[in-house]
């Protein structure tokens, strides 16, 4: 009996044989133990704490009453309106200006695409602050621009262009840029010559080709770059800050200006979770209903 | 002639002749056509055949309109085409990545050129569910492009390029990326498609077997210029120059003299043929290895045979046929195919053996030596 198993030619060696795969996929899982571990750190541990502090009053207590405060008052509602509008408007403004932007990377020779890139990225390893306050300096009521467009005989007074939401709009949708076009661009690259050939020889003329083949099949690259751009603007604090000019009172200006002004932790707190809970919110209805997975990691 | 019959309306006719005239294209200093002129037949299966580089993908490409030549004329019957878009030229093409569009089922795929062209719903149903008939894909309309099979793509590119009913079908090596059954049986299916649509097809492709199977006529290529065009059976047995004889099928050269009274000499063996010769050029002899045949110890009519006497250096055996390269002289060799079957003594044939080996004269056939060889 034994000895027919061992004979068997699938037995041959099979203990050792998944012996050793167990212990390949235990040394690979410790690889990535440190990852795990800074994970659990700085954001599992800050975020349970955060979410233990909004549900502790000013007295040390349990209670509910910054979550309260905040049905109360329409202020707290007329913040998030403002963070979604600008999140929205800001992601709008990006793809108007990244489409045709990563549409022409897209066609460039490699080489040339690879050059222009460049100059697209190039902000993104410049300071946030630095060019925040530089759109400070062109945009202000005597900056460069105003003063070019009053000499250039554009406009006869100065424009308001910042401290407003009009500012706010420009500085991030500026900084947010890149997180568009990457992956847009990724998309469009994958879209074969042959696709537009296919279509203009099946009698699609420029615009149709462009409709029906080109934009479909570049659509995932766009969600992807538009919902990395609305999810971050949510929570942007330093654009907003300084060219709203305390005028654009986003979320995250808020949470400063609670903990500046008053010290509430919990106040602050409850803020920050009702905004992570948001943030999660669109992310799985995103998930739902525009093939997410699709979007992010490519297709299977 | 003989497809009237199959004619779907008399007065439209399904074939359009395809007139190229001076059709020239550079890249760089680089002519990747250089003045081209042909006529494609209405109704013909042309093949152009070359290889990478040659610019027979650039012929199509014009054709089409997807590139803009340098000069030229392109005339789909009697209409100037060089400068008509793309989308205005109603030609079906088949592309070698097939360019199906990932986003659409396959239906969608083949009623997208009926869509464009305002064909009412019923009617593009009816015609895209002949068209998957005719491709034998009758119950894989609904699918998604990813789930189908290389020979699958294949098909339905097939049918998105016929369905609109063109007058002229383009194809860019579809087979090239089937494996080598799937690939044969499509070269036979292709060829009974194009005799059932009567459609001009240009067939693109650098598998000169495939050319020899498939078309009608063929057109060889090399850098930018055509080297023959002819029939299958005058591009094989009369090549017109060392680059078709060496690119179509296997072949031996051997260098021919010429003497005073202009005959052609290989060595100690005199030439005869009934090409037209001119005093004082060069010519070379080319052997198809399987024209040649064992010679025993039958004796042989020498005005009808040439016999190479020589030793065998190598031999091969590859199934259907084997392969022996006996040399004939201190400087040549000649390969020699045949036909195996298990009893025969060939089929363990040894280096150093004597082998004698017989061309018919009439499958001699003549080509002028150029400098470059």
């Amino acid at each position: 009996m034994s000895a027919s198993i061992e004979n068997e030619p699938m037995r041959l060696n099979g203990e050792l044989l998944r012996a050793q795969g167990v212990r390949e996929q235990r040394m690979l899982l410790s690889l990535a133990t440190p990852a795990l571990l800074l994970i659990v750190a700085i954001i599992l541990i800050p975020v349970g704490w955060l979410f233990y502090l909004s549900f502790v009053g000013n007295d040390g207590q349990l209670t509910l009453e910054h979550y309260h405060k905040m049905i109360l008052y329409k202020s707290y509602a007329r913040v998030f309106m403002t963070t979604f509008q600008v999140s929205i408007l800001t992601t709008i403004l990006c793809i108007l200006i990244g489409y045709p932007l990563a549409y022409f990377l897209a066609i460039l020779p490699q080489r040339l695409a690879g050059f222009f890139m460049l100059a697209v990225l190039l902000p993104f390893w410049t300071s946030l602050l630095v060019r925040t306050y530089a759109w400070l300096v062109l945009l202000q009521k005597n900056g460069i621009l105003n003063d070019f467009a009053i000499s250039a005989g554009l406009w006869d007074e100065p424009v308001k262009l910042v401290h407003n939401l009009t500012g706010t709009l420009i500085g991030m949708a500026h900084i947010m840029l890149p997180f568009l076009v990457l992956p847009l661009y990724g998309s469009m690259r994958k879209i074969e010559r042959d696709m537009m050939h296919a279509a203009a020889n099946l009698g699609a003329s420029p615009v149709q080709s462009f409709w029906k083949v080109y934009f479909p099949l570049s659509l995932s690259g766009m969600v992807a770059g538009s919902l990395i751009v609305f999810v971050l603007c949510l929570g942007f604090y330093v654009t907003p800050a300084v060219l709203g000019g305390g005028r654009v009172v986003m979320v995250a200006t808020q949470i400063t200006a609670i903990l500046e002004n008053q010290f509430n932790w919990g106040a602050a707190s409850a803020l920050g979770v009702v905004l992570l809970v948001a943030t999660i919110l669109v992310l799985y209805l995103a998930a739902r209903f525009l093939k997410l997975d699709a979007a992010l990691f490519g297709k299977h | 002639m003989t497809n009237n019959s199959d004619t779907p309306s008399p007065q439209v006719p399904t074939a359009l002749p395809i007139h190229i005239q001076g059709l020239t294209k550079k890249y760089g200093n680089l002519y990747a056509l250089d003045s081209v002129d042909l006529e494609i037949k209405s109704g013909e299966f042309l093949t152009l055949l070359g290889p990478s580089g040659s610019g027979k993908t650039t012929i199509l490409m014009a054709i089409a309109g997807f590139n803009r030549p340098d000069a030229g004329s392109i005339r789909f019957g009697d209409d100037e085409m060089i400068l008509t878009p793309p989308h205005q030229r109603g030609v079906g093409m088949v592309f070698q990545s097939y360019a199906l569009f990932p986003h659409m089922t396959v239906a969608e795929n083949i009623a997208f050129p009926l869509k464009l062209r305002g064909v009412g719903a019923a009617e593009s149903t009816e015609r895209v569910t002949a068209a998957l008939d005719t491709v034998q894909l009758s119950e894989l309309g609904d699918r998604d492009i990813d789930q189908l099979s290389g020979g699958q793509r294949q098909r339905v590119a097939l049918a998105r390029a016929f369905v609109f009913r063109p007058r002229i079908l383009l194809m860019d090596e579809p087979l090239s990326a089937l494996d080598k059954k799937l690939r044969e049986q499509m070269q036979i299916e292709l060829k009974h498609l194009h005799e059932q649509l009567g459609v001009t097809t240009v067939y693109v492709t650098h598998d000169q077997r495939e050319a020899l199977t498939m078309s009608d006529r063929i057109a060889v290529i090399n850098h930018g210029k055509l080297a023959q065009v002819g029939t299958p059976h005058a591009i094989y047995n009369r090549p017109a120059n060392h680059f078709v004889a060496d690119f179509v099928g296997e072949s031996t050269m051997l260098p021919l003299t010429q003497d005073g009274a202009g005959r052609l000499h290989f060595e100690e063996h005199v030439v005869t043929t009934d090409y037209e010769t001119e005093a004082g050029r060069d010519y070379a002899l080319v052997i198809r290895p399987e024209r040649l045949f064992v010679i025993g110890d039958e004796t042989i009519d020498t005005d009808k045979t040439i016999v190479f006497p020589g030793k065998v250096r190598e031999f091969v055996f590859q199934g259907e046929t084997a392969y022996a390269l006996t040399s004939i002289s201190d400087r040549h060799d000649i390969s020699f195919r045949f036909g195996t079957d298990s009893s025969s003594s060939q089929d363990s044939l040894r280096p150093g053996d004597p082998l004698s080996l017989g061309l018919h004269r009439e499958d001699i056939i003549i080509i002028p030596r150029s400098g470059d060889q």
